[in-house]
C-alpha cells in the first residue's frame, strides 16, 4: 500500500494546503510519495522533500505543466499514480479541476472532500451541503481522493528528508492553453489557514463599507470572507466566498457580519471553534449556530469593536 | 455549433434534509425536488449563446428516474430545444453518468458541452472533469466567463486568489460557477411552449453502458448539532467573552 499526494505549490514554493493531505494519508498507513508537476518547479520540490512523513518526491519538470492546465496534469497523475493503492490531495480548486479527470483515465471513482479515514477503504464524507455524513467504501483498486483541509491537521513541513526523483514524463494534450491570470493581492492571511476571520453579508450594503471589517480584521490579524449574496452583489471578489461552493473554513474564531446563515454558509463555516454573529434581525438563523450573538445594527456595532480592540 | 447541457433532479436547495432512522440514506420521500441550481445556470448560459446566434441549437440531458422528466422540461421552458433522458432507477455515481454522457456526445457531437460544477446532493464536484477525460475535450471548471472566438472558447475561471482565463479548442467541455449569470425565470407561454418540444428517452442499455458501483454507501448519520450559545448585550460583553472566557483575541 502507498499513496500518491498531488502537491499544490506555485513551482516556488510548497502550498500549505499540500500538508493537510500528507496527515490524511498517515491516517490510511503506507508509503507517501509526494508528485510535484511544474515548470521549473524545483524549489518547490526540495520543500515537499523536507515534509515529516514522506518517502519520496516525484519531480515532472516541464512547459506543459506550468500552469497546472488539468488536460496535461491529469494525464501525468494517471501514468505516476497507477502504480500506488491511493491518490491524493487537498481539496482546493486545484485539485478538484485534476483529480477527478485522473480517476476517469484510470476508470476508478473519486472520493471527494473526506473529512475521516476509517480505514484504508472507508472514508466519512460530507453530502447534502453538510447535512449529512455519509460512511463510503471504495470498490476501487486504486483510490481516488480529495481531503477536505479542515478536517486534518497540517504535517510537519520540516522534518523529513526524502529523495527526490526526477521523471521526464511530458505529457501535453494539446488541446488547452494558459491565457491570463486576475489575483487578487492581499497582505492578510488566507482565508483557509487564518485563525481568525471576518465575514461580511449583503448587510455589509456596498463594497466600500468592508473597510470596516478590514479594518477590524487588520487588529486581529484575520481574514475577510464573505457569504455568496456579497460576492454576488459585487461587494467582493469571488475567491472571499465560504460556504458548500466556495471555501470551506473552521478558524479558532468565526465573525459573521450581516450574513443571515443560509445553510449553504453554514456548510463553510460550521466547524469554526467559536462563531460570533452580528446581525441586527434576531430571528436571523446564523444564531442558532453562534456562540456570542450580538443584535445590533452592524454599522454601529463593528465600529465600537473596531475601536475596543 | 450545437450545445448540449446536463440538468440533475436533486433536492431544492431549500429544504434541509434529513437523514433516515434507519441511517440507511437521507429522507427524500414528499421533499421538493427541483434542478440542480448550477445546472440552472447551465442552461441559461447555453440559451444566451442561442440567443446571440453562436449556438444552433440546446439539446438537454438528464439521467436518473422518469421524474427527471420534469426538470427537461423546465429546461425546454427556459429555451432549450430539445431533450433526452437516460432512464435508470440505478444509483449512478459520477463515473457513470460520464460514461453514459459520453455515448449520448458521440451520437450528438455537440460543440460545446454545459455542466454545473458541483451537484448539491453528492457535493462531488467531478462528473464534468471525468466527462473531459473519457472524451479527451479540453474543459474549463467553475467558469465564470464563457466566450466563443470561431473554434475556440476563452473560459475564465474561478481559481484560489483570482481568476484564471484559458483558451479552450472545441469540441469544449465548461462546468458553471454561481457568477456565470443570472438564471432566468420560465415565462407561463414558453411553459407551454415546452410541452411540445421532443423529448426522447433513452437507456443505459441501449447505450451500451454497464453501470459499475466504484462505491458502497455503508451508512448515513445526522452530523454533530451544534449548540446555539448566548446572546450579548453589548460589544463590551462581546469583547470579554471573547477575550476572557473563549480566549481567542
Ligand atoms: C447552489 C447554491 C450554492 C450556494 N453556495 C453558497 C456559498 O457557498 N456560500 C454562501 O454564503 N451562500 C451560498 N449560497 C447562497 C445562500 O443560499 C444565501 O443566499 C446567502 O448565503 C445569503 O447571504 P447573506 O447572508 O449575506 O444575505 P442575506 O440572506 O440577505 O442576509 C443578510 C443579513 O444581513 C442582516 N443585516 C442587514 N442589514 C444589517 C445591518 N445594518 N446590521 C446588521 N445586520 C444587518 C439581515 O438581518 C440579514 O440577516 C448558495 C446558494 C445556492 C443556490
Ligand atoms: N444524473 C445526472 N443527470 C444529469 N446531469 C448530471 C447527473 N449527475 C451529474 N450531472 C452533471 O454533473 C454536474 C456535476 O455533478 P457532480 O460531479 O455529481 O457534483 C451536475 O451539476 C450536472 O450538470
Amino acid at each position: 500500500m502507498a499513496t500518491l499526494i498531488i502537491a499544490e505549490h506555485d513551482n516556488s514554493t510548497l502550498k500549505a494546503s499540500t500538508l493537510h493531505a500528507v496527515t490524511a494519508a498517515q491516517q490510511v498507513g503506507g508509503d507517501i510519495d509526494v508528485l510535484v508537476a511544474g515548470s521549473g518547479c524545483q524549489a518547490a520540490a526540495d520543500e515537499a522533500a523536507k515534509v515529516a512523513g514522506v518517502s519520496k518526491v516525484l519531480v515532472a519538470d516541464n512547459a506543459a505543466y506550468a500552469n497546472q492546465l488539468a488536460e496535461n496534469v491529469a494525464k501525468l497523475v494517471a501514468e505516476v499514480g497507477a502504480g500506488y493503492s491511493h491518490i491524493m490531495a487537498t481539496s482546493t480548486p486545484e485539485a478538484k479541476n485534476v483529480l477527478p479527470r485522473a480517476a476517469a483515465l484510470l476508470d476508478v471513482g473519486q472520493i471527494s472532500d473526506i473529512l475521516r479515514v476509517d480505514s484504508a477503504d472507508t472514508f466519512g464524507r460530507p453530502i447534502y451541503a453538510g447535512n449529512a455524513i455519509a460512511t463510503v467504501k471504495s470498490l476501487d483498486a486504486i483510490k481516488v481522493i480529495t481531503v477536505r483541509g479542515t478536517a486534518f491537521e497540517a504535517a510537519a513541513a520540516e522534518g523529513g528528508s526524502a529523495a527526490v526523483e526526477a521523471i521526464s514524463a511530458a505529457h501535453d494534450a494539446g488541446v488547452s492553453s494558459f491565457v491570463s491570470d486576475e489575483v487578487a493581492q492581499s497582505d492578510r492571511p488566507e482565508l483557509t489557514s487564518a485563525k481568525i476571520i471576518v465575514s461580511g453579508g449583503r448587510g455589509m450594503g456596498n463594497g466600500e463599507n468592508f473597510a470596516m471589517l478590514d479594518s477590524v480584521a487588520d487588529k486581529l490579524g484575520a481574514a475577510v470572507g464573505a457569504s455568496r449574496a456579497a460576492v454576488d452583489a459585487g461587494f467582493v471578489p469571488n475567491d472571499m466566498q465560504v460556504g458548500q461552493t466556495g471555501k470551506i473554513v473552521a478558524p479558532d474564531l468565526y465573525v459573521a457580519v450581516g450574513i443571515s446563515g443560509a445553510i449553504q454558509h453554514l456548510a463553510g463555516m460550521k466547524d469554526s471553534k467559536y462563531i460570533v454573529a452580528i446581525n441586527k434581525d434576531d430571528e436571523a438563523p446564523i444564531f442558532q449556530v453562534a456562540d456570542y450573538g450580538l443584535v445590533a445594527d452592524l454599522f454601529e456595532a463593528v465600529p465600537e469593536l473596531d475601536s475596543k480592540l | 455549433m450545437k450545445v448540449l447541457v446536463t440538468v440533475k433532479r436533486v433536492i431544492d436547495y431549500n429544504v434541509k434534509v434529513r437523514v433516515k432512522s434507519d441511517n440507511t440514506d437521507v429522507d427524500l420521500t414528499n421533499v421538493k425536488m427541483a434542478m440542480n441550481p448550477f445546472c440552472e445556470i447551465a442552461v441559461e448560459e447555453a440559451v444566451r449563446l442561442k440567443e446571440a446566434g453562436v449556438a444552433s441549437e440546446v439539446v438537454v440531458v438528464s439521467l436518473g428516474p422518469q421524474a427527471a422528466q420534469e426538470q427537461i422540461r423546465t429546461a425546454l421552458a427556459l429555451g432549450a430545444d430539445r431533450g433526452i433522458l437516460v432512464q435508470t432507477d440505478e444509483v449512478l455515481e459520477s463515473l457513470n453518468v460520464a460514461k453514459l454522457l459520453t455515448k449520448v456526445i458521440e451520437q450528438e457531437q455537440p460543440g460545446l458541452v454545459i455542466m454545473g460544477k458541483q451537484a448539491i446532493d453528492s457535493d462531488n464536484n467531478q462528473t464534468g472533469q471525468m466527462l473531459g477525460a473519457l472524451t479527451g475535450m479540453a474543459q474549463g471548471t467553475f467558469a465564470s466567463e464563457v466566450k466563443i472566438e470561431g473554434d475556440k472558447a476563452l473560459v475564465t475561471r474561478e481559481v484560489d486568489g483570482g481568476l484564471q482565463t484559458v483558451e479552450l479548442a472545441m469540441p469544449a467541455l465548461v462546468t458553471t460557477d454561481l457568477r456565470l449569470n443570472e438564471p432566468r425565470y420560465a415565462s407561463l407561454p414558453n411553459i407551454m411552449k415546452a410541452k411540445k418540444k421532443p423529448m426522447d428517452t433513452t437507456t443505459p442499455e441501449e447505450l451500451g453502458v454497464t453501470i459499475k458501483a466504484h462505491s458502497e454507501v455503508l451508512r448515513v448519520d445526522t452530523p454533530e448539532e451544534r449548540q446555539a450559545g448566548i446572546k450579548v448585550a453589548s460589544v463590551d460583553e462581546l469583547v470579554d467573552k471573547l477575550k476572557n472566557e473563549a480566549k481567542v483575541i
